[in-house]
């Protein structure tokens, strides 16, 4: 089974803090955890909104807003793709996600659909 | 350059409702033509959150809150994966998003994945996290 | 938790974190049957426990302390611990200095290197190739013994007796636990590469949505192989193990038609293949193809379907790349089989006649007498130069060999064709 994984959070957060060196490296450590296990499939950092755009299609005519385009919504950071055997491995591995204790963060755990879905 | 094109989800992927024989075929053809194109570098649908999570991680602990959870537009129904010499081609391949889709009414966000280079790193910190992602992917150095 | 849930948590602990304890266990007791039992012990004691306290922060190192308390406590217990000394101390195998009492803290150095040498006791040579199969997806894939069964469609009870047989035959032959020396690695390797395939095949070849367990074995011959990879990166076979396993199950999802027939790599909607597997094979084909040494077998075919997998339609394809790998294979693995598709390579490279010229020495073969895909082979080369009547006795041959209904009536289609085009010239 494949699940996606993303770390959610809001742009521009003044509570969330720049990762520093040692977030860095309980990261690194992690991600190689999950390479050394077999499941890590895909991981990528995304760039924040104002490198990307919005393509919102009304009616079928799409309209292109250049970003950043994130108002005070949560948005991807960056994600996994693990392949596991069950929801609950993946929600097992997930906690298992270095985090900063002085904040609360959040990462949203979907399933991959497949062909037999 | 790579980037992440989301389909954001809406009422209709939130419900599991099932695409028409139409949309599938619209979907594909689209898709193929990124294959064909060699820009597609993955690419598949989510299921709905009702049958996901949020893990949320405060004070040193995890709690699992299982979904459905409320903001639709704040969600993702599938994602797609191409590269591009820039944002704007990507732009453009989006304006071609079957508009069966959503029933005309969608939101697709475009994001320029990071590569390692740009983040700031100590250089042995970057070393590793360059051979962990050879490791893992395969879309290093194109 | 509520239980049903509370038991699959722990299961996916256990999947996570088995492995490594078995291994750490082994290393302590010397004897991979009771390195599991105690662990599975522990396991008792987390499906006892967790649900009431939730997991622990470090749930390896939970069932690892509970594991080795078992472990003293029973050689204690059991008065082993002088006799485990004295077979110590003459076991010439063991790499340690004789000591006074079994290490219970080696456990804790180099993960790596204890979870290394499990797999290669689980894959060991005197074990019956099913048996290393059932260990190794018991011990380093944390399956259980029903899920192996299913697996093979094979009685549990059977695999269970399997699984004790197996360590019976370990223990009884002192098999070290330990990572072969220099000279004999490549081909222990070879045997752990063997075993990995073979789950990958059972679940690959395997007839889509019946059983949904089959391509569940190919993730978990892949998450071995990737497993493998990490624990001996400098070995360019297992690279290349997992670069054809990841390619070849990029195509799973077009290898069967609407009539869950198979579908022939050539006439697969190349549209259907998925990407992201296909790139991480060709990441793992450049990971082996950059250590030093000759190319392996495995290493050779992932070559070749990398050609394919590269090919965005069937005229693409770079034949005579394929062809010259097949080349090196057949050196390697001089099967007549290997031959044919080298054959087969030849002619879709440089002409139909570079290709007939193999195939008609095979024709002597005695191991290819009743394979069907050899006249097939030849008849197609044959009508490609214009020797059609010739041709078509070939497909009626073909025609007759094949077990396949569909492959049958378009076999007897294209010996009627040539019999037409013969008959007109």
């Amino acid at each position: 089974m494949r699940f996606m994984v993303m770390v959610k959070h809001l742009e521009n957060d003044p509570n969330m803090p720049e990762p520093d060196e040692e977030m860095f490296a309980s990261m690194a450590r992690y991600n190689e955890e999950l390479v050394k296990a077999g499941v890590l499939l895909a991981g990528e950092g995304l760039h924040p909104s104002d490198q990307g755009a919005l393509v919102t299609f009304r009616d079928g005519v799409p309209t292109v807003t250049d970003g950043p385009f994130a108002e005070g919504k949560e948005l991807v950071g960056g994600y996994w793709l693990l392949e596991v055997k069950s929801r609950e491995e993946v929600l097992e591995w997930v906690k298992r996600i270095p985090a900063d204790a002085a904040v609360t963060s959040r990462v949203e755990v979907r399933q991959v659909l497949s062909d037999d879905d | 350059m790579r980037f992440m094109v989301i389909r954001r989800a809406d009422a209709d992927t939130e419900a599991g409702a099932p695409a028409s024989e139409e949309l599938i075929d619209a979907m594909t053809r689209y898709n193929e033509e990124l294959v064909r194109a060699g820009v597609m570098l993955d690419g598949a649908g989510l299921a709905p959150s009702s049958a996901g999570a949020i893990v949320e991680f405060s004070g040193g602990s995890t709690r699992v809150i299982d979904g459905p959870f409320a903001e639709a537009k704040e969600l993702i129904a599938g994602y797609t994966m191409v590269r591009a010499d820039s944002l704007q081609e990507v732009v453009e391949l989006v304006k071609r998003w079957p508009t069966l889709d959503g029933g005309g009414n969608v939101e697709i966000e475009i994001r320029r994945i990071g590569e390692t280079d740009e983040y700031d790193m100590s250089d042995e910190l970057k070393e590793k996290e360059h051979q962990m992602r050879a490791q893992a992917e395969a879309n290093r150095g194109e | 938790m509520a239980t049903l849930e509370a038991n699959r948590t722990v299961e996916a602990v256990w999947r996570i974190e088995s492995a490594r304890v078995i291994a750490g266990l082994t290393r302590m007791v010397h004897d991979v049957g009771l390195a599991e039992e105690l662990a599975q012990d522990a396991l008792v004691a987390a499906l006892e426990q967790w649900p009431e306290s939730g997991v622990p922060d470090n749930p390896g190192a939970w069932l690892m302390a509970i594991a080795k308390r078992r472990a003293i406590d029973q050689f204690r217990r059991r008065d082993t611990l002088e006799r485990k000394v004295v077979e110590l101390g003459r076991d010439l195998e063991t790499q340690e200095a004789p000591n006074a009492e079994p290490d219970f803290d080696a456990i804790d150095s180099n993960i790596g290197d204890n979870l290394l040498r499990l797999v290669f006791i689980s894959c060991h040579p005197v074990l019956s190739t099913e048996a290393r199969v059932a260990l190794t997806l018991r011990l380093l894939g944390g399956l259980t013994t029903e899920e192996v069964a299913r697996a093979f469609l094979t009685p549990e009870p059977t695999i269970a007796q399997r699984i004790v047989r197996a360590k019976k035959t370990l223990a009884k032959k002192k098999v070290p636990f330990e990572v072969p020396n220099a000279a004999e690695l490549g081909e222990r390797l070879a045997s752990v590469c063997e075993v990995v395939y073979l789950v990958f095949n059972e679940g690959y070849s395997a007839t889509g949505g019946e059983d949904w367990m089959r391509p569940a074995l190919c993730e978990d011959a892949m998450r071995l192989g990737r497993m493998l990879a990490e624990l001996v990166p400098a070995e360019r076979e297992v690279h290349g193990l997992v670069a054809l396993m990841e390619i070849q199950a990029s195509r799973a999802r077009a290898r069967l038609g609407p009539d869950k027939q198979p579908v022939l790599l050539f006439d697969q909607d190349r549209s259907r293949w998925d990407q992201l597997l296909i790139r991480r094979g060709l990441a793992a084909l450049a990971r082996a193809e950059r250590l030093p040494g000759e190319p392996g077998p495995y290493e050779l075919q992932a070559a070749i379907a990398a050609c394919h997998a590269r090919a965005r339609t069937p005229e693409e394809t770079d034949w005579a790349r394929i062809a010259a790998r097949y080349a090196r294979l057949v050196q390697l693995l001089p099967s007549p089989v290997v031959e044919l598709n080298r054959a087969v390579a030849l002619s879709m490279a440089f002409g139909p006649a570079m290709g007939l010229e193999i195939v008609d020495r095979l024709t002597a073969e005695p191991s290819l007498k009743t394979y069907h895909l050899l006249p097939s082979v030849r008849g197609d080369l044959l009508a490609k130069l214009d020797r059609h009547a010739e041709a078509s006795e070939e497909f009626t041959r073909a025609a007759e060999l094949t077990r396949n209904e569909a492959e049958r009536s378009l076999l007897l289609d294209r010996a009627k064709e040539s019999a037409d085009r013969a008959g007109s010239l």
